[in-house]
């Protein structure tokens, strides 16, 4: 068999060479054309930003027509549904702002622990059992701990707090807090374990315990990826949605306190959308002036955390 | 202890000031892994009193019928059926639109791209889509699917919004699993006279595909779970009938009918349970939480299990 | 196994025996550390001389699975060191480590060579001046590196950040101090500055060095055992053993024709 395939070439006559040269023309076009359709497949990624880019710029362009910049970004009111309609964002921001705090306040300590603990403290075994019950804690639904922030947490809240109403940014906050944990310590835990054992050795060989080694020399080393995994915490808490749409409530409401209700700028645009606005309203149009500051804070936010950790990949 | 000649000091310690030293020092040892285990149980409590309190109060309600019944006003005859349905069919078009995609792209990244400028930005921009409010997404396929296609609120403009925002995902699995195939893999088909297409198709998605598995899986659960987006896209109220069947009896078997119809999807249904004033509405929305809870984390412990079957079996 | 006996003993192992799990890595060594001079241990690779090494620390306490029997004991106060309840911190803050792989933290210069202080729990900046600017000095570094103390460690050279690293292991004035094959990723005139340090420094502290460079562990020792697949094939005085090995396989190796 092996020989007579050896030989094959030799017999070939000249016709049957040139079907041969032909077959390997096509299959060169058939290559370059399934590259070309891989090629595509890669850049729909970049169609789907310049999409969002496109589609919110352009009915943003509309409401900005009707609404001035000036008092887009320092009216103190939003009351694009009322007759004396205003349209400051300052309002959702702040929402935006103090639930997103609130969040990070518990998701970035906790993470960070949790990241320590199970990155120069916990055996391999407590490692394999605790990151898969970590990643399921991310992969709830969001729904499900809105209601469980508005249904549980608020009136455990208010047996501690009376006054406490039953929209409040703090249920939210927490309960969004524990939702982004996973966030948190998933990317920190891969940034420290991506420090380089001798470095580890080189601590514990001055007589550092576990601890001082985890802070004086785990924890700068890995800095970069740990402040990229803040990085995206924050990210996500500007962005969640459903959480403080069912526990904060969707009433505008210029506020510093985590006790009050207040719709964060995804919650509005939640809002709205479960209403029927008719297409090219100001109120429809609005929900899309809103979603361009929101990606525009992410987006900045991406990016850092982005470069933070191909900072961090590049070190070691 | 005799001292070297050259220090001028003598050594900053006696042995048992050392030993007291280090007591100290790992007494933080232990407080800090109180403090690990303390934050990964407030993670696990948490995780669990949510699923505790979603059975408990839901658990009633959970009767064949509730799986069977559509829209109601009266809380105790409502049911999911509807819902149930609609994330069948949107996670149908879903996947149908995002694996290609991203397979696609993430084969193309890893084994065609070459080293430049556009790959640069196809590679930060996968990171930023990753980091989008899925809200946006919301906003994305209301401006593309909804009005610019004329798609309507209906299955398959819900659909592919999900689809855009697992794809990052999806993308990023497949990449993921095909950096752990080694190089002398392509070498050897390769040196075999394979073009490269025959090394993706023969070697390359074989060997990778538990891992683009597990990324689909993780992708298509937290598709299911997704609330924001398709109220922003228009999710129906309130359903009454099943959608048309995808089959039917004459030439060619196959009916797109429902593509086009009005959809609700399971965590829809709770959202608009839970907000609903009402407490026996609420029970349903519990109900609905654990169905929903099963199925997302049904999906990421079947990822975790192949993941964890993958690491274990293939030693390359 | 040691063919000699000496009169100024630092520490000693006595049929010392360690496991990796299942797997016995080092043959009941019995072998002296001279005090105050450098003691080499040579031998192809994987014959066990950087895991005897690391016993000394207990660098090996820092993974699981890991196992001694027999002891190591440190002169004069007579502790096995490789004993349970003793606290391999301890250990650690008596010997210290130099690895293969420069490893300087990344903090700036001074505070790598402050930590093993600051770990001590040494605050006063004073001191903490003092003690840094002396072991600088110690290491030959202090003139290349006095104007830029807060600079980042990583921007040395690999052979400054070598003899940084040995500047932060004699600032805490160890008892022995521990070198892990410390030029093989360096230069040859990064090695030769190393070379220089070692045979300044062994006046003041007792030194085991790991090379799998004969001409190093001739150049720099005192005393050098030769090991193979775990035991101690032969130890004496570093002269005796290059120009007069008593043993056969000493021969074969120090002269090329093995290893």
């Amino acid at each position: 068999m092996i020989e007579q395939n050896l030989r094959a070439p030799a017999v070939l006559t000249p016709t049957k060479a040139n079907l041969s040269m032909t077959r390997s023309r096509i299959s060169h076009i058939k290559e370059r054309l399934i590259e070309l359709v891989l090629l595509l497949a890669a850049l729909s990624s970049v169609a789907i930003t310049l999409a969002i880019v496109v589609i919110l710029v352009k009915e943003s362009w509309v409401f900005f027509q009707g609404v001035p910049l000036k008092d887009f970004l320092t009216d103190t009111q939003w009351t694009p549904l009322f007759d004396d309609a205003h349209y400051g964002i300052l309002p959702l921001l702040s929402g935006t702002l103090v639930s997103s705090l609130v969040g990070l306040l518990i998701a970035i300590p906790l993470g960070t622990i949790i990241a320590l603990y199970l990155s120069e403290f916990a055996s391999f075994r407590m490692r394999e059992i605790a990151k898969p019950v970590l990643e399921l804690l991310a992969a709830v639904p969001t729904v499900v701990y809105g209601y469980f922030a508005f249904l549980v947490v608020t009136p455990l809240l208010q047996k501690l707090y009376p006054g406490l109403p039953g929209f409040n940014l703090l249920s939210a906050g927490l309960v969004m807090g524990v939702m982004i944990i996973p966030y948190v310590s998933s990317l920190s835990e891969d940034a420290m374990r991506a420090v380089p054992m001798n470095l580890r050795e080189g601590s514990y060989a001055m007589g550092a315990t576990r601890f001082q080694t985890a802070l004086k020399v785990v924890t700068p080393a890995a800095f970069s990826g740990i402040a990229a995994a803040y990085i995206l915490a924050v990210s996500r808490a500007v962005g969640e949605t459903m959480v403080v749409a069912l526990a904060a409530g969707m009433q505008p409401n210029f506020t510093w306190s985590p006790l009050e209700p207040a719709a964060t700028m995804t919650a509005f645009i939640v809002q709205v959308s479960q209403g029927d606005l008719p297409h090219g309203s100001i109120g429809y149009q609005s929900i899309f002036a809103v979603g361009l500051t929101l990606f525009l804070v992410t987006l900045c936010f991406n990016l850092l955390g982005f470069w933070l950790r191909r900072r961090y990949r590049e070190v070691y | 202890m005799q001292h070297p000649a050259s220090f001028a000091k003598p050594a900053t310690h006696s042995v048992a000031q050392i030993r007291a030293i280090i007591r100290k020092h790992k007494r933080w040892d232990l407080v800090f892994a109180g403090l690990g285990i303390l934050a990964l149980i407030i993670g696990v409590v948490t995780l669990a009193g949510l699923f505790i309190d979603l059975v408990a109060t839901g658990w009633g309600r959970l009767t064949p019928e509730f799986f069977t019944s559509f829209s109601s006003r009266r809380a105790t005859s409502a049911g999911i059926a509807a819902a149930m349905v609609g994330t069948l069919l949107v996670i149908l078009v879903t996947v149908m639109a995002a694996v290609p995609l991203g397979v696609g792209a993430g084969v193309y990244l890893e084994e065609y791209a070459p080293k430049n400028w556009l790959t640069g930005i196809i590679e930060i921009n996968i990171s930023n889509l990753a980091g989008v409010p899925s809200v946006v997404y919301g906003l994305l396929g209301l401006g593309l699917f909804v009005y610019a296609w004329n798609l309507d609120h209906s299955v398959v403009a819900a659909g592919l919004t999900l689809a855009l925002l697992i794809l990052p995902i999806v993308i990023v699995a497949t990449r993921e699993a095909i950096r752990t195939i080694p190089g002398h893999i392509r070498e050897g088909a390769y040196a075999l006279g394979a073009t490269k297409w025959q090394l993706v198709a023969h070697h390359i998605l074989p060997y990778s595909s538990a891992g683009i598995l597990t990324g689909i899986i993780i992708g298509v659960a937290r598709a299911i779970g997704e609330t924001a987006p398709l109220i922003t896209v228009g999710a129906a109220v309130a359903i009454f009938t099943l959608p048309s069947s995808p089959f039917r009896s004459d030439f060619p078997f196959l009916s797109l009918e429902w593509l086009k119809e009005p959809f609700t999807v399971m965590p829809i249904q709770m959202f608009q349970w839970t907000s609903r004033p009402d407490q026996a509405f609420q029970i349903n929305a519990a109900a609905a939480g654990v169905v929903l809870i099963v199925m997302t984390l049904a999906l990421n412990g079947l990822a975790i299990y192949i993941r964890y079957r993958l690491r274990k079996n293939i030693k390359w | 196994m040691a063919d000699l006996t000496l009169e100024n003993i630092k520490a000693e192992s006595k049929n010392l025996n360690f496991y990796y799990g299942g797997f016995q890595a080092l043959k009941s060594i019995s072998l002296p550390v001279a005090d105050k001079k450098v003691t080499a241990l040579i031998g192809p690779s994987g014959c066990g001389k950087s895991t005897f090494l690391r016993c000394f620390n207990r660098m090996h306490d820092l993974y699981p699975g890991n196992r001694y029997e027999g002891s190591i004991t440190l002169k004069p106060d007579n502790v096995n060191i490789l004993a349970r309840e003793v606290d391999p911190i301890e250990v650690r803050m008596r010997i210290s480590m130099v690895f293969q792989k420069p490893n300087p933290f990344p903090k700036s210069i001074y505070e790598n060579v402050a930590y093993g202080l600051r770990v001590r729990g040494i605050k006063n900046r004073a001191l903490l001046d003092e003690k840094v600017e002396e072991a600088l000095t110690g290491a030959a570094l202090w003139n290349e590196v006095k104007d830029r103390l807060d600079q980042l460690a990583f921007n040395l050279s690999g052979g400054q950040q070598q003899r940084l690293c040995i500047a932060r292991a004699l600032a805490t004035e160890p008892e022995i101090l521990l070198f892990d094959e410390p030029t093989s990723a360096l230069d040859p005139i990064a090695t030769a500055s190393i070379e220089e340090l070692i045979a300044q420094i062994k006046n003041r502290v007792s030194i085991l060095i790991v090379t799998h460079n004969m001409q190093q562990a001739a150049r720099v020792s005192d005393y050098t055992a030769y090991m193979y697949l775990g035991e101690v094939i032969e130890f004496d005085v570093t002269d005796s053993i290059f120009i007069k090995p008593k043993k056969k396989q000493t021969e074969d190796y120090i002269t090329g024709r093995f290893g």
